[in-house]
């Protein structure tokens, strides 16, 4: 039995989830990451993705996020995103509209670095995007 | 003296006014419980953003490399206000209490020889501004649209401020919005958004973890990711504290309103019986004295 550790998956509107959860995958901007239990302290922000948590049980629930970071301490892990949602509950505007504002981002883009960021981005949540509508 | 007929349209009047702010009042109970739920459900990560803010912001103490929003642009020439208010009156103090700060705090920029730009989000504070300051509002916003105010309200009105700072159009800027202390007392506050401020005690307890935590991508870079993305969440918690403040300012003026309604009615119900007594003691009189007469 994996041990548990305190995970907590936040909003601005709301906080979505607070519970004791064996182990998380977090879309981290450098990759993909997993935490478990006693996790080094860690920051890092996010990208567009699927967030996928396993429960005590051990199925696993899958949310959307987008826009944030996430902080793992010795206490457990936070997620702090500017939108999070349970994959079930998305609807195909919720992320016609993530897609519309990463291109506007892309076109806004002042210099080399923040386009090449914002490309990145819409890149990221296209391909996010298309695996759940396969789904 | 009024006739009797005036008396009671009177009291029929006031008495239609009375029921329309009872129901204003318990509309605004109902909506205070909602943005109650809202402003504290946001807290969480207002908080969380603010720990970790803080705790980056200590790395980054007098370096030179820190970030613009949170250095500044060294200097104080030209200041940014937002000032925050309700789309709607008959609350109070509420909007004149977060315009007066406002106007002062202008008015004293203003003395220093600073220039000053004014944001105005929501109708009403713009009202109490246009008078003396029209010429420094540069923007209003309108919410009236908007019923429950949601992150990306908050997130449009952070970029339209980032995006003028970014084009060098003001050094500091301040937000204005009234902070809910309880149903009856709201505190109009003035918070100083770029340069970003921290509490350095809030990160006593995680100067220790500091230490070892480790970043993905480098501290510069989160930094500067994190910085804007605080300016919106600030932005949306003042806008929630404002909701919250705005109701609990109206569900107390209303109450007032309710109770002096009332108070009016049975003053000028007492007048009314006494006058009608009047009349009949008259009329009395005048038959008595003329039965005596024959």
């Amino acid at each position: 039995m994996a041990e548990l550790f305190q995970f907590e998956l936040v909003s601005p509107e709301r906080q979505l989830l607070s519970e004791q959860v064996a182990e998380v995958v977090v879309p981290g901007a450098e990759g993909e990451f997993g935490v478990l239990k006693n996790h080094a302290p860690f920051i890092s922000t996010i990208l567009p993705g699927i967030l996928k948590v396993r429960g005590e049980a051990g199925g696993w629930d899958e949310y959307f996020v987008r826009g944030g970071f996430a902080d793992v301490a010795a206490g457990g892990l936070t997620v702090l995103a500017e939108q999070a949602v349970p994959v079930g509950e998305i609807s195909r505007e919720q992320l016609d509209k993530a897609i519309q504002d990463a291109q506007e981002d892309v076109a806004d883009a002042k210099d080399d670095a923040s386009r090449q960021k914002a490309e990145m981005t819409l890149a990221q949540l296209k391909d996010v995007v298309e695996a759940l509508k396969k789904a | 003296m009024p006739s009797l007929k005036d008396l009671r349209n009177r009291i029929a009047s006031v008495k239609a006014t009375q029921k329309i702010t009872k129901a204003m009042q318990m509309v605004a109970a109902a909506k205070l419980r909602r943005a109650q739920e809202a402003a504290e459900a946001a807290r969480p990560y207002a908080e969380r953003m603010g720990a970790v803010l803080a705790n980056l912001a200590v790395a980054f103490e007098g370096r030179d490399d820190a970030p613009k929003l949170m250095s500044g642009t060294g200097n104080d020439q030209v200041h940014l206000l937002v000032v925050a208010t309700a789309e709607r009156g008959l609350c109070g103090g509420f909007n004149t209490n977060i315009a007066k700060l406002a106007r002062e705090k202008a008015r004293s920029l203003l003395k220093q020889g600073k220039t000053v730009k004014i944001i105005c989000v929501g109708k009403k504070g713009y009202d109490a501004l246009k008078r003396e300051l029209g010429q420094h509002i540069i923007k209003t916003i309108d919410l009236r649209s908007v019923k429950h105010i949601g992150f990306n309200d908050a997130a449009e009105i952070g970029r339209e401020v980032l995006s003028m700072y970014d084009d060098g159009e003001f050094d500091i800027c301040t937000l204005f919005y009234s902070t809910f202390k309880s149903v009856i007392a709201q505190e109009p506050t003035a918070q100083q958004l770029i340069p970003a401020h921290f509490e350095a005690g809030s990160s006593d307890e995680g100067l220790g973890a500091n230490a070892v935590y480790e970043y993905e991508p480098e501290e510069t870079e989160i930094l500067a990711d994190l910085l804007p993305r605080n300016i919106s969440v600030q932005i949306f918690r003042a806008l929630l504290e404002n909701a919250a403040s705005e109701q609990g300012a109206r569900m107390s003026a209303m109450d007032n309103a309710t109770r002096n309604a009332g108070e009016m009615i049975d003053k000028l119900t007492i007048n009314y019986n006494r006058q009608r007594q009047a009349q009949i003691t008259t009329e009395l009189i005048e038959i008595i004295s003329g039965a005596e007469a024959l």
